[in-house]
Protein backbone atom coordinates (compact mmCIF):
# COMPACT_ATOMS: atom_id res chain seq x y z
CA UNK A 1 0.00 0.00 0.00
CA UNK A 2 2.47 2.56 0.80
CA UNK A 3 6.63 2.57 0.92
CA UNK A 4 7.85 0.99 3.85
CA UNK A 5 4.75 -0.30 5.25
CA UNK A 6 2.82 -3.47 5.28
CA UNK A 7 -0.55 -4.22 6.60
CA UNK A 8 -1.01 -7.18 8.55
CA UNK A 9 -3.53 -9.24 7.51
CA UNK A 10 -4.80 -11.95 9.24
CA UNK A 11 -7.14 -14.83 8.59
CA UNK A 12 -9.28 -17.52 10.02
CA UNK A 13 -6.10 -20.61 9.86
CA UNK A 14 -3.57 -18.46 11.72
CA UNK A 15 -6.59 -16.50 14.00
CA UNK A 16 -7.04 -20.10 15.19
CA UNK A 17 -3.52 -20.91 16.06
CA UNK A 18 -3.14 -17.58 17.79
CA UNK A 19 -5.82 -18.02 19.77
CA UNK A 20 -4.82 -21.53 20.63
CA UNK A 21 -1.62 -20.20 22.08
CA UNK A 22 -2.54 -17.70 24.22
CA UNK A 23 -5.03 -20.02 25.14
CA UNK A 24 -2.36 -22.31 26.41
CA UNK A 25 -0.26 -19.73 27.73
CA UNK A 26 -3.43 -18.67 30.08
CA UNK A 27 -3.69 -22.14 31.62
CA UNK A 28 -0.10 -22.73 32.13
CA UNK A 29 0.80 -19.21 33.67
CA UNK A 30 -2.38 -19.65 35.66
CA UNK A 31 -2.80 -15.82 34.56
CA UNK A 32 -6.12 -13.78 34.35
CA UNK A 33 -6.22 -12.58 31.09
CA UNK A 34 -3.61 -12.26 28.15
CA UNK A 35 -4.23 -10.08 25.58
CA UNK A 36 -1.93 -9.86 21.98
CA UNK A 37 -1.48 -6.37 20.83
CA UNK A 38 -0.12 -4.62 17.52
CA UNK A 39 2.66 -2.23 18.11
CA UNK A 40 0.71 0.32 16.25
CA UNK A 41 -2.28 -0.45 18.94
CA UNK A 42 -4.70 -2.51 17.67
CA UNK A 43 -6.38 -5.50 19.79
CA UNK A 44 -5.26 -8.65 17.61
CA UNK A 45 -6.47 -11.62 20.14
CA UNK A 46 -7.51 -12.03 24.01
CA UNK A 47 -8.65 -14.50 26.26
CA UNK A 48 -9.59 -15.21 29.85
CA UNK A 49 -11.08 -12.68 32.10
CA UNK A 50 -11.53 -9.49 29.86
CA UNK A 51 -15.25 -9.30 30.43
CA UNK A 52 -15.27 -5.57 32.22
CA UNK A 53 -11.99 -4.47 30.91
CA UNK A 54 -11.83 -1.74 27.83
CA UNK A 55 -9.80 -3.85 25.41
CA UNK A 56 -9.49 -0.98 22.65
CA UNK A 57 -8.40 1.26 25.24
CA UNK A 58 -6.22 -1.43 26.98
CA UNK A 59 -4.55 -2.30 23.46
CA UNK A 60 -3.77 1.72 22.72
CA UNK A 61 -2.57 2.69 26.14
CA UNK A 62 -0.11 -0.68 25.94
CA UNK A 63 1.38 0.82 22.61
CA UNK A 64 1.94 4.14 23.84
CA UNK A 65 3.95 2.79 26.36
CA UNK A 66 5.99 0.12 24.91
CA UNK A 67 6.86 3.05 22.37
CA UNK A 68 7.53 5.67 25.07
CA UNK A 69 9.64 2.98 26.69
CA UNK A 70 11.23 1.82 23.08
CA UNK A 71 12.15 5.93 22.55
CA UNK A 72 13.64 5.47 25.69
CA UNK A 73 15.85 2.60 25.02
CA UNK A 74 17.11 4.40 22.02
CA UNK A 75 17.98 7.05 24.06
CA UNK A 76 20.22 4.73 26.23
CA UNK A 77 21.76 2.87 23.41
CA UNK A 78 20.25 -0.18 23.65
CA UNK A 79 17.98 -1.34 20.79
CA UNK A 80 14.38 -1.93 22.78
CA UNK A 81 13.40 -3.24 25.86
CA UNK A 82 11.87 -6.69 25.28
CA UNK A 83 9.73 -7.41 28.58
CA UNK A 84 8.67 -4.38 31.04
CA UNK A 85 6.52 -5.66 34.11
CA UNK A 86 4.36 -2.93 36.53
CA UNK A 87 3.67 -4.75 39.15
CA UNK A 88 -0.05 -4.00 41.11
CA UNK A 89 -1.66 -4.38 44.82
CA UNK A 90 -3.65 -6.70 43.13
CA UNK A 91 -2.95 -7.52 39.53
CA UNK A 92 0.46 -7.71 37.56
CA UNK A 93 1.05 -6.49 34.11
CA UNK A 94 3.56 -8.38 32.17
CA UNK A 95 4.63 -6.38 28.52
CA UNK A 96 6.82 -8.76 26.43
CA UNK A 97 7.78 -7.81 22.81
CA UNK A 98 7.35 -10.84 19.79
CA UNK A 99 8.75 -10.40 16.73
CA UNK A 100 9.64 -6.77 17.04
CA UNK A 101 6.05 -6.60 15.67
CA UNK A 102 3.10 -7.50 18.27
CA UNK A 103 2.73 -7.45 22.14
CA UNK A 104 2.16 -10.14 24.55
CA UNK A 105 -0.16 -8.62 27.78
CA UNK A 106 -0.35 -10.70 30.72
CA UNK A 107 -2.58 -9.81 33.45
CA UNK A 108 -1.98 -11.84 36.48
CA UNK A 109 -2.72 -12.10 40.30
CA UNK A 110 -1.33 -14.08 43.25
CA UNK A 111 -2.56 -17.04 41.73
CA UNK A 112 -0.01 -16.80 39.85
CA UNK A 113 4.12 -15.15 40.05
CA UNK A 114 6.22 -13.29 37.90
CA UNK A 115 9.17 -16.08 37.58
CA UNK A 116 5.65 -18.53 35.97
CA UNK A 117 4.74 -16.05 33.83
CA UNK A 118 8.52 -15.36 33.02
CA UNK A 119 8.66 -18.61 32.07
CA UNK A 120 5.59 -19.72 30.08
CA UNK A 121 5.83 -16.44 28.35
CA UNK A 122 9.38 -17.13 27.01
CA UNK A 123 8.15 -21.17 26.11
CA UNK A 124 4.99 -19.71 23.90
CA UNK A 125 6.37 -16.81 23.06
CA UNK A 126 8.72 -18.62 20.84
CA UNK A 127 5.32 -20.35 19.40
CA UNK A 128 3.66 -17.08 18.61
CA UNK A 129 7.09 -15.16 16.89
CA UNK A 130 7.23 -18.58 14.99
CA UNK A 131 3.50 -17.81 13.67
CA UNK A 132 4.15 -14.12 13.00
CA UNK A 133 7.10 -14.93 10.67
CA UNK A 134 5.29 -17.43 8.94
CA UNK A 135 2.50 -14.57 8.60
CA UNK A 136 5.25 -11.95 7.29
CA UNK A 137 6.90 -14.06 4.43
CA UNK A 138 3.47 -14.75 3.37
CA UNK A 139 2.28 -10.80 3.26
CA UNK A 140 5.39 -10.38 1.65
CA UNK A 141 4.99 -12.64 -1.46
CA UNK A 142 1.04 -11.97 -1.73
CA UNK A 143 1.86 -8.40 -1.63
CA UNK A 144 1.03 -7.34 -5.06
CA UNK A 145 -1.52 -10.18 -5.37
CA UNK A 146 -4.32 -8.77 -8.22
CA UNK A 147 -7.26 -10.21 -6.93
CA UNK A 148 -8.44 -8.65 -4.35
CA UNK A 149 -11.47 -8.20 -2.46
CA UNK A 150 -11.29 -4.78 -1.09
CA UNK A 151 -11.38 -3.93 -4.99
CA UNK A 152 -14.98 -4.49 -5.13
CA UNK A 153 -15.47 -1.55 -2.56
CA UNK A 154 -17.68 1.16 -4.66
CA UNK A 155 -17.75 5.19 -3.83
CA UNK A 156 -21.57 4.26 -2.33
CA UNK A 157 -20.31 1.77 0.32
CA UNK A 158 -18.11 4.81 1.29
CA UNK A 159 -20.46 6.91 0.74
CA UNK A 160 -22.92 5.09 2.94
CA UNK A 161 -20.22 4.59 5.91
CA UNK A 162 -20.94 8.26 6.91
CA UNK A 163 -25.06 8.75 6.51
CA UNK B 1 -0.33 -0.29 8.72
CA UNK B 2 -3.74 -1.05 8.93
CA UNK B 3 -4.68 -4.35 9.96
CA UNK B 4 -7.25 -6.81 8.09
CA UNK B 5 -8.70 -9.20 10.11
CA UNK B 6 -10.28 -11.90 7.90
CA UNK B 7 -11.55 -13.84 11.09
CA UNK B 8 -13.12 -11.24 12.90
CA UNK B 9 -14.12 -9.14 9.29
CA UNK B 10 -12.25 -6.42 10.81
CA UNK B 11 -10.68 -3.69 8.94
CA UNK B 12 -8.54 -0.98 11.68
CA UNK B 13 -7.26 2.09 10.35
CA UNK B 14 -5.05 4.64 12.03
CA UNK B 15 -5.53 8.73 11.71
CA UNK B 16 -3.29 10.90 13.02
CA UNK B 17 -4.42 14.27 14.18
CA UNK B 18 -1.04 16.74 13.41
CA UNK B 19 -0.38 20.52 13.77
CA UNK B 20 0.92 23.56 15.95
CA UNK B 21 0.40 23.83 19.62
CA UNK B 22 -3.29 24.84 20.27
CA UNK B 23 -4.57 24.68 17.10
CA UNK B 24 -7.54 22.54 17.63
CA UNK B 25 -6.19 19.21 17.42
CA UNK B 26 -7.76 17.53 20.98
CA UNK B 27 -11.18 19.91 20.17
CA UNK B 28 -11.60 17.85 16.62
CA UNK B 29 -11.97 14.96 18.66
CA UNK B 30 -13.78 15.95 21.40
CA UNK B 31 -16.42 17.46 19.31
CA UNK B 32 -16.10 14.07 16.89
CA UNK B 33 -16.88 12.36 20.38
CA UNK B 34 -19.21 14.10 21.40
CA UNK B 35 -21.30 13.77 18.33
CA UNK B 36 -21.38 10.20 17.53
CA UNK B 37 -23.72 7.51 19.09
CA UNK B 38 -22.77 5.70 21.74
CA UNK B 39 -22.37 2.31 20.17
CA UNK B 40 -20.17 3.50 17.54
CA UNK B 41 -17.47 4.87 19.63
CA UNK B 42 -15.19 3.50 22.29
CA UNK B 43 -13.82 5.80 25.37
CA UNK B 44 -11.94 8.69 24.53
CA UNK B 45 -8.40 8.74 26.12
CA UNK B 46 -6.33 11.51 27.00
CA UNK B 47 -3.05 12.04 28.21
CA UNK B 48 -2.47 15.37 28.96
CA UNK B 49 -0.94 17.68 30.92
CA UNK B 50 -2.92 19.77 34.10
CA UNK B 51 -3.14 22.60 32.10
CA UNK B 52 -5.07 20.14 29.73
CA UNK B 53 -2.33 20.31 26.62
CA UNK B 54 -1.27 17.10 25.21
CA UNK B 55 1.47 15.44 26.84
CA UNK B 56 1.63 12.26 24.54
CA UNK B 57 -1.70 11.49 22.78
CA UNK B 58 -5.47 11.76 22.32
CA UNK B 59 -6.79 8.39 21.29
CA UNK B 60 -10.60 7.73 20.51
CA UNK B 61 -11.50 4.92 18.49
CA UNK B 62 -14.38 4.88 16.26
CA UNK B 63 -16.69 1.70 14.21
CA UNK B 64 -18.66 3.36 11.44
CA UNK B 65 -20.17 0.74 9.98
CA UNK B 66 -19.53 -2.61 7.84
CA UNK B 67 -18.25 -2.62 3.93
CA UNK B 68 -19.15 -5.90 2.40
CA UNK B 69 -19.29 -7.38 5.63
CA UNK B 70 -16.28 -5.60 7.46
CA UNK B 71 -16.23 -3.62 10.37
CA UNK B 72 -14.49 -0.69 9.97
CA UNK B 73 -12.32 0.75 13.04
CA UNK B 74 -10.80 4.21 13.04
CA UNK B 75 -8.09 4.78 15.39
CA UNK B 76 -8.20 8.63 15.59
CA UNK B 77 -4.41 9.82 17.43
CA UNK B 78 -3.74 13.80 18.30
CA UNK B 79 -0.01 14.18 18.77
CA UNK B 80 1.02 16.64 21.42
CA UNK B 81 1.98 20.05 19.30
CA UNK B 82 4.22 21.38 21.45
CA UNK B 83 7.54 22.15 19.81
CA UNK B 84 9.52 20.24 22.95
CA UNK B 85 8.11 16.83 22.60
CA UNK B 86 8.98 15.89 19.20
CA UNK B 87 10.44 12.44 20.58
CA UNK B 88 6.57 11.69 21.45
CA UNK B 89 5.24 13.10 18.12
CA UNK B 90 7.10 11.28 16.28
CA UNK B 91 6.25 8.26 18.32
CA UNK B 92 2.01 8.40 17.73
CA UNK B 93 2.95 8.76 13.37
CA UNK B 94 4.14 4.95 13.71
CA UNK B 95 1.86 2.80 11.28
CA UNK B 96 0.05 6.08 10.66
CA UNK B 97 -2.79 5.62 7.75
CA UNK B 98 -3.93 8.43 6.86
CA UNK B 99 -3.27 12.34 8.28
CA UNK B 100 -5.20 15.27 8.90
CA UNK B 101 -2.85 18.67 9.37
CA UNK B 102 -4.92 21.29 11.84
CA UNK B 103 -3.49 24.37 10.64
CA UNK B 104 -4.59 27.38 13.17
CA UNK B 105 -5.56 30.61 11.17
CA UNK B 106 -4.52 33.23 13.32
CA UNK B 107 -1.87 35.12 11.33
CA UNK B 108 0.85 35.02 14.27
CA UNK B 109 0.64 31.42 13.55
CA UNK B 110 1.53 31.49 10.36
CA UNK B 111 4.82 30.72 11.19
CA UNK B 112 4.40 27.80 13.46
CA UNK B 113 1.83 25.93 10.73
CA UNK B 114 4.96 26.03 8.64
CA UNK B 115 7.17 24.60 11.20
CA UNK B 116 4.85 22.08 11.85
CA UNK B 117 3.93 20.65 8.27
CA UNK B 118 8.04 20.91 8.20
CA UNK B 119 8.40 18.83 11.40
CA UNK B 120 5.62 16.15 10.38
CA UNK B 121 7.10 15.76 6.91
CA UNK B 122 10.65 14.78 8.52
CA UNK B 123 9.24 12.72 11.46
CA UNK B 124 7.43 10.90 8.58
CA UNK B 125 10.74 10.28 6.29
CA UNK B 126 12.32 8.72 9.16
CA UNK B 127 10.22 6.13 8.77
CA UNK B 128 10.67 5.94 5.29
CA UNK B 129 6.81 7.40 4.82
CA UNK B 130 6.24 10.35 2.32
CA UNK B 131 2.88 12.35 2.68
CA UNK B 132 2.60 12.67 -0.75
CA UNK B 133 2.01 8.95 -0.36
CA UNK B 134 -0.30 9.13 2.24
CA UNK B 135 -3.92 9.92 2.67
CA UNK B 136 -3.81 13.29 3.64
CA UNK B 137 -6.13 16.59 4.32
CA UNK B 138 -5.69 19.78 5.74
CA UNK B 139 -8.18 21.85 7.99
CA UNK B 140 -7.76 25.20 8.57
CA UNK B 141 -9.07 26.01 11.85
CA UNK B 142 -10.26 28.90 14.20
CA UNK B 143 -12.08 30.79 10.98
CA UNK B 144 -13.97 32.29 13.71
CA UNK B 145 -11.11 34.49 15.09
CA UNK B 146 -10.53 38.01 13.91
CA UNK B 147 -7.25 37.84 12.98
CA UNK B 148 -6.64 34.80 10.48
CA UNK B 149 -4.86 35.22 7.61
CA UNK B 150 -7.21 34.52 4.41
CA UNK B 151 -7.61 31.26 3.13
CA UNK B 152 -5.93 31.79 -0.01
CA UNK B 153 -2.87 32.63 1.96
CA UNK B 154 -3.19 29.67 3.80
CA UNK B 155 -3.59 27.44 0.90
CA UNK B 156 -0.90 28.77 -0.96
CA UNK B 157 1.67 28.28 1.79
CA UNK B 158 0.37 24.71 3.44
CA UNK B 159 -0.84 23.46 0.84
CA UNK B 160 0.41 23.64 -2.31
CA UNK B 161 -0.30 20.20 -4.14
CA UNK B 162 -3.80 21.18 -3.50
CA UNK B 163 -4.69 17.84 -1.03
CA UNK B 164 -8.40 18.20 0.05
CA UNK B 165 -8.83 21.31 2.40
CA UNK B 166 -11.89 22.73 4.96
CA UNK B 167 -11.99 25.47 7.21
CA UNK B 168 -13.13 24.89 10.63
CA UNK B 169 -14.29 26.25 14.24
CA UNK B 170 -13.51 23.02 15.96
CA UNK B 171 -15.46 23.84 19.30
CA UNK B 172 -18.84 24.79 17.03
CA UNK B 173 -17.93 21.54 15.31
CA UNK B 174 -17.93 23.45 11.50
CA UNK B 175 -15.96 21.51 9.03
CA UNK B 176 -14.85 18.78 11.94
CA UNK B 177 -16.79 15.68 10.26
CA UNK B 178 -16.02 16.89 6.73
CA UNK B 179 -12.34 16.59 7.34
CA UNK B 180 -12.91 13.64 9.03
CA UNK B 181 -14.92 11.82 6.29
CA UNK B 182 -12.36 13.35 3.64
CA UNK B 183 -9.66 11.69 4.92
CA UNK B 184 -11.25 8.20 5.96
CA UNK B 185 -12.57 8.29 2.06
CA UNK B 186 -9.18 8.33 0.96
CA UNK B 187 -7.56 5.59 3.29
CA UNK B 188 -10.49 3.30 2.13
CA UNK B 189 -9.60 4.33 -1.67
CA UNK B 190 -6.23 3.52 -0.75
CA UNK B 191 -7.03 0.14 0.43
CA UNK B 192 -9.03 -0.63 -2.38
CA UNK B 193 -6.56 0.00 -4.71
CA UNK B 194 -3.73 -1.97 -2.71
CA UNK B 195 -5.26 -5.26 -3.27
CA UNK B 196 -5.94 -7.25 -0.37
N1 LIG C 1 -12.02 30.43 18.89
C1 LIG C 1 -11.63 29.18 18.63
N2 LIG C 1 -10.97 28.49 19.58
C2 LIG C 1 -10.60 27.22 19.29
C3 LIG C 1 -10.88 26.61 18.05
N3 LIG C 1 -10.40 25.35 18.06
C4 LIG C 1 -9.84 25.18 19.28
N4 LIG C 1 -9.94 26.29 20.02
C5 LIG C 1 -9.44 26.52 21.39
O1 LIG C 1 -8.03 26.49 21.39
C6 LIG C 1 -7.51 25.91 22.58
C7 LIG C 1 -6.55 24.79 22.27
O2 LIG C 1 -7.27 23.73 21.65
P1 LIG C 1 -6.74 22.21 21.70
O3 LIG C 1 -7.71 21.41 20.91
O4 LIG C 1 -6.48 21.80 23.10
O5 LIG C 1 -5.37 22.36 20.93
P2 LIG C 1 -4.32 21.21 20.57
O6 LIG C 1 -4.01 21.36 19.12
O7 LIG C 1 -4.82 19.89 21.00
O8 LIG C 1 -3.05 21.66 21.44
P3 LIG C 1 -1.82 20.73 21.96
O9 LIG C 1 -2.42 19.59 22.69
O10 LIG C 1 -0.99 21.58 22.84
O11 LIG C 1 -1.07 20.32 20.74
C8 LIG C 1 -8.72 25.47 23.38
O12 LIG C 1 -9.00 26.44 24.34
C9 LIG C 1 -9.83 25.40 22.35
O13 LIG C 1 -11.10 25.64 22.90
C10 LIG C 1 -11.59 27.39 17.07
O14 LIG C 1 -11.89 26.94 15.96
N5 LIG C 1 -11.94 28.66 17.42
MG1 LIG D 1 -4.10 18.47 22.23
Amino acid sequence: MFEAQSSLVLHDEEFSSIASVIEKLLQESNSKAIFLVDKDGQLISSVGETGDLDTTSLASLTAGNIAATGGLAKLIGEKEFSILFHEGEKDNLHLSLIASRVILVVIFDNRSSLGLVRLRVKKWGEELERIFCTLEKKARQNSDSPKSFFAEITDEDIDNLFK
Amino acid sequence: MSFINYASREINLKIVYYGPGLCGKTTNLQYIYQRTAPDAKGKMISLATETERTLFFDFLPLSLGEIKGFKTRFHLYTVPGQVFYDASRKLILKGVDGVVFVADSQAERLDANVESLENLQDNLEEYGYKLEKLPYVIQYNKRDLPNVSSMDELSKLLNPRGVPEFSACAPKGEGVFDTLKAVAKQMLVNLKKSGH
